[in-house]
């Protein structure tokens, strides 16, 4: 495509390498002006990559890059503000303790004479801003006092006081509750009409079809096209990114709930600054049922997943497996109680990665006799066994028994980790944001495997920040708030509003 | 994995290199200060290994820092830094010191029960570092060293008290001898002994002019122990799970506390059986006042370091170092070098074992490179792996 002044941006022929590995072959991006430009990829694909090297913080090994049909050359961020791009990355780069003027002219500051700082007429002028676009941001608020959406609005101001003409977001909606992800992509809409361009980096499909109005696909550092967002629906954009077709809706039976596995009475846990996180929490699990937890992350449900494996100490209260006490005994306890944990930080909690994937499986089940009697240790049977669950669990590469953990995709990892909690038969598996990171076919293997031990008789307790995963694989959707479950409703009785307002700790009329 | 690759993984690549390199810099240094270099390796060479009593010294000064070598990597294995081998030795002699003078068994009785005070002192000094670890987070360095001085200031109490202290002297009784360990230590001595030596006069100058002790047998027999604990046993396993990853070790049901303990108990076990071996393998056999840190635990960590903590690989590397310390001397000797050129060189060459770390990162480069290339010719074309339904 030529360069026009029709676009905002362009960028032709974007080829970036590391080393060996080629991240971008020869990608091409065309920005129309005052559009909402969405970029799709699964992990890893080079979407950030090509975001960063049009924010200057790499340089392409080879292609051009055009704003408004102009040739230009971004060699730092210094240089991307200058040409009006702002960027909001996925891990906010605010100062906690500053206020939120402060934050916005950081590294900008407005100054009177002998440079000394100007706040009142920096104060003003963030105003005008706030005013300007409509933010719902109080400009002698803390960082730390405000909520997640009103800080992501603070990173917005920071590159529209900077005059940023382009707006750059990576995964903007991944911290955000279904009400303020509604409320960005009104801000979008309403920073489109005012003659902004946005172009956004997202993995979620339904974000784009609700904001997008183009959407470019890359597929492993290949540009796979752009396609019209009215024009097409989530199933063609899955398949276009994965390059396979992909069952995006989770199939599964109704439940057929059997005797209480799990059950929980006003369960108290502090976590390691003595701050208590669940505050008396109730929660009850059958046989044969998938309760899904919704909530913002850090309303307590890491001190719940730890007290009921047994990793810290409950304050009070009590947690029974099939009847019986474990709160406060050991994870070993745990374990033979039947009770298997996906843990959410897999690489802290779920793995050993210098260990190989042989020695890995073999976790937990080291210490009994399955892997040679007294002291010593067969592994010769160790990796008979894990040759058994590469095949079963498809992980890859076959033949890994022996490659270090590390060495495998994160896909691959939480397959290991699914096969090895999987395999001992638990009475209840506990699956903590059992898909994150993980793309769509892997996202859709895990959901499969818990409806499957579900069918099998097991009791599931899932955890995700992912409210979509919530709703679409749990029988019974129970909202955690403050330390404490706030409702509990079954599948399909609940809307997504309902639920994001109950987790930000609202109630339903 | 190319051949290239797995040589380079491997951890006597990495050693070679950086004893190659260790070689090459400290040549540099002898030369800068006016020596051969070429001369004064061959001085060195000679020093060590030119004549059998030389060789046979060298195995006795390898024997202590094999085991603490041994000690110090079997702690790396499991994430601990046993810097207090050095205190753990000091105890393990002063132990067997103790027990050595106060007992007189016969000897099959004598030596197992003198070792074995020397292996308990180490073992509880270790223990107490672990379990101060375990239950209050106090890092194990710190506490090493405190544990170091503490047993050098007991060793010098021991060696000037009323009970033990060798009059006119600055050492403490020399132990029984039926807690001798030395080759065939009474027959040597014996008329008859002598007689039969006089005929085959290598032997006779290794054994009679050394303290040739099965000491270093018993140290690689600990190697082969320690690295089979390590690989083929479930409390091997643990510990190196713990080693690795405390957190996933805990999520999976180990108890980390009862293994940061058990590993510093085995390394302090180990590092109080080479203090005990050197009282039991050497003359004076007893312990003398102490004025310095005798560095036995110190050079461990080196042997260590250049053996990648492996504890087979500590046996070569005890040697290296062990004939480096010894045939240095005959630098001294030969070239007029001043010891700390010596010492200089011997530092330089540990120094560049840091170097391990560069081979494998060379190994991973190439493994990488291969890796990308194979990723590549499935995205080029554009077909996907084929992909089995879950």
């Amino acid at each position: 495509m030529e360069a026009s002044p029709e676009y905002a941006v362009q960028m032709h022929g974007i080829l970036k390498t590391f080393g060996a590995f080629t991240a971008l072959d020869r990608v091409d991006l065309d920005v129309k002006k005052q559009t909402v430009h969405a970029i799709l990829g699964e992990n890893g694909a080079g979407k950030t990559t090509l975001m960063n090297i049009l924010y200057g913080l790499y340089q392409a090994d080879e292609g051009d890059i055009f704003m408004g049909g102009e040739k230009v050359s971004i060699t730092n961020p210094t240089e991307a503000i200058k040409h009006g791009i702002g960027m909001v990355h996925q891990h906010f780069m605010l100062v906690e303790n500053f206020t939120v003027t402060e934050n916005i002219i950081l590294g900008d500051e407005v100054c009177g004479a002998a440079g000394v700082l100007d706040m009142a007429r920096a104060r003003k002028q963030v105003m005008e801003l706030v005013e300007e676009y409509g933010f719902d941001v109080d400009p002698d608020a803390k960082i730390q006092d405000i909520t997640v959406g009103m800080q992501q609005r603070v990173e917005i101001l920071k590159a529209l006081y900077r005059g940023a003409e382009v707006l750059i977001l990576d995964e903007p909606t991944a911290v955000l509750t279904p009400q303020e992800i509604e409320k960005l992509i009104e801000i979008m809409h309403d920073l489109i009409a005012k003659g902004k361009t946005i172009i956004i980096i997202t993995h979620k499909l339904r974000e784009i079809m609700q904001s997008a109005d183009e959407c470019s696909i890359i597929r492993r550092g290949v540009y796979m096209g752009t396609v019209d967002v009215h024009q097409t629906n989530e199933t063609e954009l899955a398949s276009k990114m994965v390059g396979r077709n992909v069952n995006l809706t989770v199939e599964k039976t109704p439940a057929h709930p059997g005797d209480v596995v799990l059950s929980i009475r006003d369960l108290t846990v502090k976590d390691d600054r003595g701050i208590e996180q669940v505050r008396g929490l109730n929660l009850d699990i059958h046989a044969g049922e998938i309760v899904g937890i919704a909530g913002i992350d850090g309303n307590g449900q890491q001190e719940l997943v730890d007290a009921i494996t047994n990793i810290v100490k409950a304050e009070s209260g009590s947690i029974k497996v099939n009847g019986e006490e474990i709160a406060n005994t050991t994870p070993r306890n745990t374990f033979l109680k039947k009770v298997a944990t996906i843990p959410s930080d897999r690489h802290r909690w779920g793995l050993v990665l210098p260990f190989t994937v042989s020695e890995n499986t073999a976790l937990e089940r080291h210490a009994d006799d399955e892997f040679g009697a007294g002291l010593t240790l067969d592994y010769d049977k160790m990796r008979e066994y894990t040759t058994k669950l590469i095949k079963e669990f498809d992980i890859r590469p076959a033949g890994s028994e022996d490659e270090r953990m590390s060495g495998l995709s994160g896909g691959n990892q939480q397959k290991a980790i699914i096969a090895r909690m999987v395999t001992s038969s638990p009475n209840l598996l506990i699956a903590f944001q059992p898909t994150r990171g993980l793309d769509v076919g892997a996202i859709e293997f895990v959901h499969k495997t818990l409806i499957a031990e579900r069918d099998r008789g097991a009791a599931i307790l899932l955890i995700s920040f992912e409210l979509d995963e919530v709703m679409d694989v749990s029988d019974t959707i129970a909202v955690i708030y403050h330390g404490q479950i706030t409702g509990t409703f079954a599948q399909g009785t609940v809307d997504e509003n309902q639920l994001g307002l109950l987790m930000a700790g609202g109630e339903i009329q | 994995m190319s051949k290239l690759e797995k040589f380079l993984r491997g951890r006597f690549a990495a050693a070679l290199v950086a004893v190659l390199v260790g070689f090459a810099v400290s040549a540099v240094v002898l030369a800068a200060a006016g020596y051969d270099p070429i001369g004064s390796f061959a001085a060195l060479f000679n020093g060590a290994f030119g004549k059998p009593k030389y060789i046979a010294n060298v195995i006795i000064k390898a024997t202590p820092i094999l085991l603490t070598g041994v000690s110090v990597a079997f702690a790396f294995k499991t994430g601990l830094f046993n810097i207090g081998a050095e205190g753990q030795y000091i105890i393990g002699a002063t132990l067997a010191t103790i027990v050595g003078v106060k007992l007189s068994l016969p000897m099959p009785l004598q030596v197992p029960i003198v070792l074995a005070a020397g292996i308990l002192g180490g073992a509880a000094l270790g223990a107490f570092v672990g379990w101060l670890k375990a239950h209050f987070g106090i890092h194990e360095v710190i506490t090493s060293i405190m544990c170091n001085w503490i047993a050098f200031y007991l060793c010098n109490y021991v060696v000037m008290s009323d009970t033990f202290h060798k009059p006119n002297s600055t050492s403490a009784l020399q132990v029984n001898s039926s807690s001798y360990t030395m080759i065939l230590g009474n027959w040597k001595k014996s008329a008859a002994g002598k007689e039969a030596l006089a005929g085959v006069p290598w032997l006779r100058e290794i054994l009679l002019k050394t303290d040739l002790n099965y000491g270093f047998i018993i140290a690689v027999l600990v190697a082969i122990l320690i690295s089979l604990v390590l690989t083929r046993t479930k409390l091997g396993y643990e510990l190196r799970a713990v080693g690795f990853n405390r957190d996933a070790a805990r999520f999976s049901g180990i108890s980390v506390e009862r293994n940061i303990v058990l590993s510093m108990l085995i390394a302090g076990a180990i590092s109080g059986l080479a203090g005990a071996l050197t009282i039991t393998g050497i003359s004076p056999h007893t312990i003398t006042l102490l004025a310095a840190m005798e560095s036995y635990g110190f050079n461990g960590m080196s042997v260590a370091f250049i053996a990648a903590s492996s504890p087979i690989g500590c046996i070569p590397a005890s040697i290296l170092f062990a004939s480096l310390i010894y045939g240095g001397m005959s630098v001294q000797q030969v070239m007029g070098a001043p010891s700390d050129i010596i010492n200089i060189m011997i530092g330089t060459i540990v120094f560049f074992t840091a170097l391990p770390g560069v081979t494998p990162m060379l190994a991973d480069m190439i493994a990488r490179k291969r890796r990308n290339e194979e990723d590549m010719k499935v995205s080029k074309d554009g077909t996907p792996l084929p992909k089995k339904e879950a």
